[in-house]
């Protein structure tokens, strides 16, 4: 067997529906890093309620494309809308998105000098303006949710990498957000602590949450995705269905880049 | 072949093994001795050069305190007592000059009578920031600041120079501090009105109009910020009340006293020296560095070129300048540029003087730390939707100050101890300025090492205690964190 986090449980599909309603509308997006062409005319639609998988070699530009929906990245030409807001460089639009848009991070970034809840009710109070009780009864309902409730007075420091994860997770759903994002949430963690993650991520997907989700993690793909994109020298190679995707693959790039990875 | 076999034979471990304690250590002094001081020829070569050369320092100076002489009137009475006592060409430290000069190397030539108020001030000042020294621990606030006013009772009571007022003020700061704690940051925040009252004196409108000042800034800004938002707001938030202070702020306090005279005596500038002087620059320079140089550190990084410019520009300035040249530009030129007849005083020109210099410095040290953070903080806290001011206040500057303070202390320190140069400047200061003016008493010409020795155990004893914080701050923080 390949891949040792196959996903072996049930998944429960009931709430997993694409509507029609568009969550994310990306038309002829370039960016570039000095002279660098890091994304090649970037067309792409994604429906509430879809849950995407992007992969590709390293390099190929999938962290900068995710990160470009809530501008932690700035794209050049094109047209990104979120939401029904259009990213430009207007502040106010921007801190709409962000605050309506959740990310979680390879190296999780939770913020060391403060404890798991107030890493998770910060940005509740300050930029929703929640009540701090209020807030916090939501972090404990999403720390129940990740199965941390017990570490919530402790500092990051203090929990182990999966928890940390899950922890961020936490901390991005407190804000209620309509899209996540993932950008590579496995990649810095040991093999016994991907599982974890990753079953957060799919009890995520089954309560119908818009997932867009960069990862190598081709079990998680194949069990919650709809979509699978992938990417290669800044651009769109190929997107499919997951079974299609893996099993009938189009491209030489994609065949040989799913040979690499599943190692068959 | 066997060899082979030999390694890869399979293992199956069947039982695991339970931790067992470290053997014993094998310690004691002649091993410690052994280890650290007499490790090798060379190593034990140096280790009897350094005890024969404290041998020769003590034989030195030993003599020199155990001779000390605490009561006497004049230096000759003191070299007469010493060669009585421990015979002809005995040497010994006269310390009846600190005996009875102390008040000068405190106080300068603060009127005697008031000299409670300077007292007082730095009683207040410990009280107000205990609250801050002691974030993380509640009765380690409490304590400190019952035990500062305690000994403000004490000190306000020898000096026989009782004021009831002042002593039910202090009681009431502590009963704040025992029952409502966090309202006891309400008089951290006016402490600089207040401490500054007392050390001059004068009419208590000016300090109340001065508070006002910054009350009036916050107003206008909470009246421009959602109409013209944050940018105007700011500026807003700067001119009116400088504007308040250059104009108005004189006009209101002088109809405020002629409607309600109230206020204590008046003491000027000239009369500051000492510690007193010391302590008033040095704090004052330190409270105000800080925020001056975050703010500097904080524009320093900005997108904004203007902004950016100003900051580097006003740093590089600054740090590629002598604190002595600010000081005689503080002293000298700036009475060319002023309006003639401003009476700007001497004492705070100096002050806004060291306060830049030492910004500078802190800017440069907090960038340092702002550096040191990674960029994943930066984009967590822009992922959650945290506006600049937000990400910086609660995200970036708890962790970069936090990384930032040794180097800060250190600034601190420094800016205490240049507060001698003030000297340049014909200031009083303790070291050069006070030790001068008692010798040149007729009593005490010659003596030169008690008066230094005391004024530096002082500044040690003050540095000290700030580099123990430090590291009690760093302590704190490291475990917390983690």
């Amino acid at each position: 067997m390949s891949d040792p986090h196959a996903i072996t449980r049930k998944i429960d599909r009931r709430h997993m529906q694409v509507s029609d309603e568009v969550a994310i509308q990306i038309t002829s997006m370039n960016k570039w890093y000095g002279t660098f062409h890091v994304l090649r005319d970037i067309d792409m639609t994604v429906n509430r309620g879809e849950r995407i998988v992007i992969c590709g070699p390293s390099g190929s530009g999938k962290s900068t494309l995710i990160r470009c929906i809530n501008r932690l990245e700035e794209h050049q030409s094109g047209q990104i809308v979120v939401d029904g807001t259009e990213l430009s460089s207007d502040i106010k639009n921007i801190d709409k998105v962000r605050s309506e848009v959740g990310m979680v991070f390879q190296h999780f970034n939770l913020f060391p000098h403060l404890t798991i809840i107030e890493n998770c009710t910060l940005a509740p109070i300050w930029v929703r303006k929640i009540p701090k009780k209020e807030a916090e009864e939501t972090a404990m309902h999403f720390l129940e949710k990740v199965k941390i409730p017990e570490q919530a007075h402790k500092y990051p420091g203090q929990l182990s990498g999966g928890q940390q994860q899950r922890v961020a997770i936490a901390r991005s759903l407190c804000m209620k957000p309509r899209i996540m994002l993932f950008d590579e949430p496995t990649s810095a963690l040991d093999p016994e602590m991907i599982k974890e993650v990753l079953d957060t991520m799919i009890e995520l997907a089954e309560e119908g949450m818009t997932m867009l989700c960069v990862t190598h993690e081709m079990g998680f793909a194949q069990a919650v995705a709809n979509r699978v994109i992938f990417m290669d020298q800044g651009q769109i190679v190929e997107q499919n269905e997951p079974k299609e995707f893996f099993h009938n693959p189009q491209s030489d790039r994609t065949k040989l880049f799913l040979s690499q990875i599943l190692g068959h | 072949m066997s060899g082979l076999h030999a390694q890869t034979a399979p293992f199956v471990r069947d039982t695991m093994l339970p931790p067992e304690p470290p053997p014993a250590m094998q310690s004691g002094v002649v091993k410690w001795l052994r280890e650290n001081l007499f490790s090798g020829w060379l190593n034990t070569i140096l280790t009897v050069l350094g005890f024969v050369i404290i041998a020769l320092l003590v034989q030195k100076f030993l003599p020199w305190f155990l001779h000390s002489v605490w009561d006497a009137g004049s230096i000759s009475e003191c070299r007469a007592i010493i060669e009585e006592r421990w015979g002809p060409g005995a040497e010994g430290a006269c310390w009846a000059v600190i005996r009875e000069r102390w008040p000068q190397f405190l106080y300068g030539f603060y009127p005697a009578e008031l000299y409670w108020r300077p007292v007082l001030a730095f009683g207040l000042l410990l009280i107000a920031i205990g609250p801050i020294l002691f974030t993380q621990s509640q009765r380690a606030a409490t304590s400190f600041i019952t035990l500062v006013a305690a000994l403000t009772f004490v000190s306000i009571l020898a000096l026989g120079q009782h004021n009831v007022l002042a002593l039910v003020f202090v009681a009431a700061l502590v009963a704040v501090q025992v029952f409502a704690p966090r309202r006891l940051m309400i008089f951290t925040l006016l402490y600089p009105a207040v401490g500054f009252w007392l050390l001059w004196g004068g009419s208590v409108w000016i300090p109340v109009v001065a508070v006002l000042g910054f009350v009036l800034g916050w107003l206008a800004f909470r009246l421009i910020q959602p109409a013209g938002g944050s940018i105007l707001g700011a500026i807003a938030a700067v001119l009116v009340p400088v504007f308040w202070w250059l104009f108005a702020a004189r006009l209101a306090a002088g109809a405020l006293q002629g409607v309600v005279p109230l206020g204590i005596e008046a003491v000027r500038s000239d009369r500051f020296g000492g510690f007193v002087l010391a302590l008033t620059i040095g704090v004052t320079g330190i409270g105000f560095s800080l925020p001056m140089g975050i703010v500097l550190a904080l524009g320093r990084r900005s997108d904004m070129l203007l902004v950016k410019t100003l900051c580097v520009g006003f740093i590089e300035f600054i740090r590629g300048v002598p604190l002595i040249t600010l000081l005689f530009t503080a002293s000298l030129l700036l009475n060319y540029f002023l309006p003639p007849g401003t009476n700007f005083d001497i004492i705070l020109r100096v002050i806004i003087m060291v306060t830049l210099f030492s910004a500078a410095y802190i800017a440069e040290v907090i960038r340092g730390g702002l550096a040191a953070l990674p960029r994943g903080q930066y984009e967590a806290a822009d992922a959650l939707g945290l506006d600049y001011w937000k990400a910086q206040r609660l995200i970036i500057m708890p962790q970069a100050l936090k990384i930032s303070i040794p180097g800060i202390v250190s600034s601190f320190i420094g800016l205490f101890k240049d507060t001698t140069l003030v000297i340049f400047v014909g200031l009083l200061d303790p070291l050069k300025g006070i030790t001068d003016a008692v010798r040149a008493s007729i009593e005490w010409k010659g003596a030169y090492w008690e008066p230094y020795l005391f004024v530096g155990a002082i500044f040690w004893i003050i540095c000290f205690s700030m580099s123990r914080y430090s590291m009690y701050l760093e302590r704190l923080l490291k475990r917390e964190h983690r």
